[in-house]
């Protein structure tokens, strides 16, 4: 047995690791947004991306673009005001979106372009919100550009009610939907079925089924969701006053959470993630005990959330899984994964706010005491050629790796499954329990099913890597 | 500034890693932010490469911004060269990083006096040039680097090969169908009695770049890339290149006519009418496809071409002179190499396009209104929106390039898989006839399956907006999975509520 270590272990490595380029959280929140459009300002490399890398291909015009710099944008021989008008202009005429978001990439960084100072003029001018994100591979990774366009976004929610009732309708779609086809007396009486709290609001970017079943779940202990950040579209942003609770559900939205904090003086439930049964739990239970509420039914909840997956808790239990580090997902699930039975030896994470995943942290180490498992090692920016190095030695059943590893390791006869996955699939929330697992058995079931042949290693000689 | 949906060729950095990578122990270090490392997925995941990709970042971060790189790409450079021993590093930036202006060169050089294996700096304008013309430039670059090498330490070796021999040029990953390509140019190769001396880059080593000058000649498949350094080697050692692309019937015989008339210069005396000859009419499929009943009732049909220079030139000289097909325009992307596609084309079809804009290409289809289009996958998928079939003939390279099984696009066997593209696409020439004949065959209603059984149940107004929600091919599942549970527990009505329970405890 190995000597358990006190507590959690955080390393730094390199930072030689491949991840997604932080923009292409342009492919789920245009969809997400429905009245935005999307406009990445960079060069030909971002593009490219976008296009093929992400398999998002730019095929109907969708409501995302490039503003794609040329050599007399970077050598400033071009007026960037001037540039960035006639093509946001050229997007009005043919979109008509009600918000453009510039998202920043690292080339306006280096050429300094002042995309914030550009924006309120242009928007004065042509008459649509410009909403501007940094979302550079520079300082941030993959999902964080999520947090850097939630972030601007924050600062554009209405920071009072409405006063008029049209309004007030107009702006919380969730519960129009909820009250949908219900008489006025109906939507009293439903009402009442919450417990009088201090309005909270929710942020991050979730599947919209997603955002209805958080939202009952928290319905059933009382508690009323008065808005999501983001909305389903731009022009029903939720109302931020001061004193508004605010929660994540994510949790790579440090930036989201301080500007709500800082910008928008909101109170933040910090709170382990809504994933897996275990995690949803204690996310609702948090919320729950700072409105003073008492939680009902949760031990029967979860329970019955287990005993729905038990078919593929066998298939898990005992075995180890790594990551290798690329959504910022990885402590959320390495924490689900240990409760489910496995064991982590290493997450690697791009990046690691110790603070706002305070509470995801010290249920991670709380799990593993529990299960009885060696704590992780943390490794924030890995080195891709080390950790392969330490899967060699370790020899997981499993790694939860980016798209650049998966197809080698599968070679070498490692299971692998890639973490992007988790990133598009719905995974929050008591509901979507059987999808995570359903994602992380798959490769173990494939290769139940190919056991015997023989096809382990399909790699000659055991290549350098 | 350009508003810009969609890219036909990548950017320069790209073609660089194409050459780089396709070498065997040859390693490319990116000195790039995170993220701009994508050409490792487009290795693993599109052409499902087995192996690790040889290409790591030295990532820039805010800290190389604010003072410079200043060890990190040199520590990387002979970290990566200790522990892997690449023959080769090449160290290459992005359109990004190309514009810190850092001294790379310098970087290189520092690097080298370290380093085990070689060590250069790809030079390439990532402003200028694009994907394909890197790629070109790259892999000249690579050669000369070798070539004067083996100069300088003597090592050069004189003569030829006893046997006619050929170095094909510019077979590179992630290329269009390349790896089949290659097989079946080998194939031809042998049987025309030359011997292969260099495959280059892929799959070769770079200490045998110097043995290139021992081959007879040349032969650069491709239009876009190989030019230069075949170019390079004519003007260092008068070594003769075939730059005819085989691909179609014509195009194959006149690349080995042009084959047999450079190697009898150099005193080899053969003649290959008689393998031409017989390979068309009794080998090849595709002369006896054009002769055929089926391909006739094609005659006259309209069609666009569009892709890069190689394919698109090749395609429409095939749909024009090969099976009778009216080629109402021809266009290309490479706008860098439109006079030669001009002159390649513009017998064979009404209209030349040079544009790089997917917008014009999809409206120029639309306006013409095709019976087919060949181009590339942005192609097909107008033609998916404007209901006209389309075969994919080009990159930009997508995980369809890389079918299992062998599908050349050059020498014989190639034109046999054009035949069957050209074929599958139209609405096939005998149905086509008939369906006039008979106006048409489908007579019958379709019969529609209702997505569940006449249901009992009442599904609330949020329960059915929330179904709507779900996507249209597992609705149907969702609807009786959830139905079924509520019937199981004698519930009347399906609200929200009672879909989700149903998800959880079904997975419905």
């Amino acid at each position: 047995m190995i000597a358990q270590p006190e507590a959690l272990n955080f390393e730094c490595e390199t930072g030689n690791y491949h991840t997604f380029c932080p923009i292409s959280c342009v492919a789920w929140l245009y969809q997400k947004i429905e009245d935005s459009f999307f406009l990445v300002i960079g060069t030909k490399t971002c593009g490219y991306f976008l296009q093929n890398a992400m398999g998002v291909m730019i095929f109907a015009e969708p409501r995302y673009a490039m503003a794609e710099l040329e050599e007399g944008d970077i050598s400033a021989q071009l007026n960037d005001y001037e540039e960035l008008k006639r093509l946001c202009t050229q997007i009005k005429r043919d979109r008509n979106p009600s918000v453009i978001v510039w998202i920043g990439t690292c080339t306006t960084e280096i050429i300094k372009m002042d995309l914030e100072g550009l924006a309120p003029k242009l928007e004065a001018e042509i008459g649509i919100p410009i909403v501007v994100a940094r979302a550079n591979g520079l300082d941030y990774a993959f999902t964080q550009g999520e947090d850097t366009v939630l972030a601007s976004m924050a600062a554009r929610c209405p920071d009072r009610s409405p006063v008029a009732e049209a309004e007030k309708d107009e702006r919380n779609a969730i519960a129009k939907l909820l009250n949908f086809g219900r008489k006025k007396e109906e939507v009293a009486a439903a009402e009442a079925e919450y417990v009088n709290h201090p309005p909270l609001v929710l942020f991050g970017s979730l599947p919209d089924p997603v955002v209805t079943q958080l939202t009952l779940e928290l319905k059933k202990q009382g508690i009323k969701v008065s808005g999501w950040l983001p909305a389903k579209r731009y022009t029903e942003l939720p109302v931020l006053e001061e004193g508004y609770y605010v929660a994540g559900v994510n949790p790579f939205l440090s930036r989201t959470a301080t500007t709500l904090m800082r910008r928008r003086k909101c109170k933040l439930i910090g709170a382990p993630f809504p994933i897996g049964p275990d995690g949803t739990r204690a996310w609702i239970e948090k919320i729950c005990s700072v409105f003073g509420i008492e939680p009902k039914g949760m031990d029967e909840r979860e329970a019955q959330v287990w005993e729905n997956v038990e078919d593929y808790l066998q298939l898990i239990r005992g075995k180890s899984v790594f990551f290798m580090g690329d959504n910022l997902l990885e402590i959320s699930l390495a924490r689900f994964l240990i409760r489910c039975g496995m064991t982590v030896p290493e997450i690697g994470i791009p990046y690691m706010d110790k603070r706002y995943q305070a509470a995801e942290l010290a249920l991670l180490e709380k799990t593993c005491h529990e299960m009885g498992v060696p704590l992780p090692k943390i490794i924030e920016k890995p080195d891709n050629y080390n950790q392969i190095q330490r899967i060699n030695e370790l020899n997981p059943d499993l790694v939860i790796t980016g798209m650049a590893h998966a197809n080698p390791l599968e070679a070498r006869g490692v299971s692998t499954k890639w973490s992007v996955e988790f990133t598009f699939a719905q995974i929050h929330g008591f509901t979507n329990t059987r999808d995570v697992l359903e994602l992380v058995t798959r490769p173990l079931r494939r290769n139940n099913s190919l056991k015997g042949l023989g096809w382990e290693k399909l790699v000659q000689e055991e290549a350098k890597v | 500034m350009k508003l810009a949906y969609w890219m036909y060729a990548g950017p320069a950095h790209i073609g660089t890693l194409r050459v780089s990578s396709s070498f065997k122990n040859v390693h490319a270090i990116m000195h790039a932010p995170i993220g701009d490392d994508y050409f490792n997925v487009m290795r693993s995941m599109l052409e499902r490469d087995r192996n690790f990709t040889p290409v790591t970042i030295s990532s820039v971060d805010r800290n190389v911004l604010a003072r410079g790189s200043q060890e990190k790409v040199v520590d990387n450079i002979t970290r990566k060269d200790a522990e892997e021993r690449p023959d080769l590093i090449v160290l290459t930036p992005t359109c990004t990083s190309s514009i810190l202006q850092e001294d790379l060169q310098n970087f290189v050089e520092r690097a080298s006096l370290e380093a085990k294996g070689d060590v250069m700096l790809a030079d390439v304008n990532h402003y200028r040039v694009n994907e394909l013309q890197a790629a070109d430039i790259t892999l000249r670059q690579i050669v000369q680097f070798y070539i004067e090498k083996a100069r300088k330490g003597g090592t050069l070796p004189e003569g030829k090969t006893e046997k006619p021999s050929v170095n094909i040029i510019g077979i590179s990953s992630l290329g269009f169908h390349n790896h089949h390509d290659c097989q079946e140019l080998k194939r031809l190769m042998a049987d025309i009695g030359i011997e292969v001396n260099e495959v280059i880059p892929e799959g070769a080593s770079v200490h045998n770049l110097k043995r290139l000058p021992r081959a007879w000649f040349n032969l650069v498949p491709y239009r876009e890339i190989g030019l230069m350094a075949a170019r390079y080697l004519e003007q260092e050692f008068g070594m003769p290149y075939v730059d005819i692309t085989p691909m179609g019937v014509v195009e194959t015989a006149r690349c080995i006519r042009q084959i047999q008339q450079i190697i009898n210069q150099q005193g080899a005396g053969v003649n290959y009418e008689g393998y031409i000859e017989n390979q068309t009419l009794y080998v090849s499929q595709a002369a006896w496809f054009s002769r055929s009943i089926d391909c006739q009732n094609l005659t006259g049909k309209k069609a666009v071409v569009f892709g890069d220079n190689t394919h698109a030139a090749a395609m429409t000289k095939i749909l024009a002179r090969e099976m009778g097909i009216h080629v109402v325009w021809a266009g290309t992307y490479c706008k860098y190499d439109a006079d030669w596609f001009r002159e390649q084309v513009s017998e064979y079809c009404d209209e030349v396009i040079i544009s790089e804009d997917n917008g014009a290409i999809g409206d120029a289809i639309a306006r013409v209104e095709p019976a087919a289009i060949f181009g590339t996958q942005m192609e097909r998928h107008v033609g998916k929106r404007l209901k006209i079939p389309c075969g994919v003939i080009a990159a930009p390279i997508h995980i369809q390039d890389f079918p299992i099984g062998y599908k050349p696009f050059l020498g014989y066997e190639g034109t046999n898989q054009v035949a069957d593209l050209v074929y599958n696409s139209f609405t096939l020439g005998m149905e086509d006839h008939l369906l006039e004949i008979f106006g048409g065959h489908d007579t019958k209603e379709v019969i529609t399956k209702g997505i569940s059984a006449d249901s009992d149940l009442g599904w609330t107004k949020e329960a059915q907006a929330e179904l709507n929600k779900v996507p249209g091919f597992v609705r149907g599942k969702v609807k009786r999975n959830t139905e079924k549970f509520a019937r199981e527990r004698g519930l009347a009505e399906i609200t929200v509520e009672v879909m989700y329970a149903a998800k959880e405890a079904v997975g419905a």
